[in-house]
């Protein structure tokens, strides 16, 4: 588990089931945890697979990659995936613009079939910060083109109503910048936006 | 006819998609493709028109591949 990246969603809609403990709905998909794990830089096969079985992961964020003729690499990847048993949630990282993860969107919906989509929109290549007014361009285009978007976004307040108002349901804030491994940079921010986007009483 | 698949020039006879990317070497392999930054679905929207690739095509092909 240390060589995984955890990814924290922020709900915007829940359901409980009982006192045994919540359960997580995301785009009217029940899951016993909100806990995501990635899928890339692990040293093997069989350490991935052992990630996902002892953290309970219940969804393994994955990518669209280029493959070159003749290769069947990304099967292989695939069928690991599959056999794990969660959910799949392709991102389309790496793209700078909001045509450009329009279209890996697209093609990551065919690929992987689900119209799960976690939305990155790149505008800081240094912090790879999100582009706030092309996050929320492909999310509209994204949203009435019937995918379920997980935008990857900032803890702005303004900026997450702009994602929910676009059709957006489900909000995946940034912890720290990407592959930093800082953790929660800005805790009060990210606590403010869950607060925020639940309808709850604000504070400090 | 000269295209570029994936960053890569490519030389190919064929005039439609799905013929271009069996000549080009993806015949099992599953692959998703954009023509010219557009997304092509498969089905029969993949054969494309020939001014697509007159153009100079720039074919993007990927497959399953997770990070």
């Amino acid at each position: 588990v240390r060589h995984a990246r955890s990814k924290l969603a922020i709900r915007w809609k829940l359901s409980r089931r009982g006192k045994e403990g919540d359960v997580t709905a995301f785009y009217g998909v029940e899951l016993p945890t909100a806990f995501m794990l990635g899928t890339a830089q692990y040293p093997s096969p069989a350490i991935l697979g052992a990630a996902f079985r002892e953290s309970a992961a219940s969804v393994a964020t994955v990518s669209v990659r280029r493959e070159a003729a003749g290769a069947q690499a990304g099967e292989g990847f695939w069928r690991l995936i599959r056999d794990l048993g969660v959910h799949v949630l392709p991102n389309t990282a790496g793209c700078h613009s909001s045509s450009e993860a329009i279209t890996t969107a697209k093609m990551a919906r065919e690929l992987f079939e689900t119209d799960w989509i976690k939305l990155e929109v790149i505008g800081h290549s240094d912090s790879l910060q999100p582009d706030p007014f092309g996050l929320v361009e492909a999310a509209a285009s994204l949203c009435r083109d019937g995918f379920k978007v997980f935008p990857y976004t900032t803890e702005d307040l303004v900026l997450a109503d702009r994602l929910l108002d676009a059709g957006c349901e489900v909000l995946m804030p940034w912890g720290a910048p990407i592959g930093t491994g800082l953790g929660l940079v800005n805790p009060l921010w990210v606590a403010k936006l869950a607060r925020a986007i639940s309808g709850c009483a604000d504070g400090y | 006819m000269k295209i570029s698949i994936n960053g890569a020039a490519k030389d190919v006879t064929s005039t439609n998609l799905a013929a271009v990317l069996h000549e080009a070497g993806y015949r099992d392999a599953r692959v998703a493709t954009a023509v010219n930054g557009n997304f092509v679905p498969v089905g029969p929207t993949c054969v494309m028109p020939d001014r697509s690739w007159r153009s100079g095509g720039n074919c993007r092909a990927a497959a399953r591949r997770v990070m």
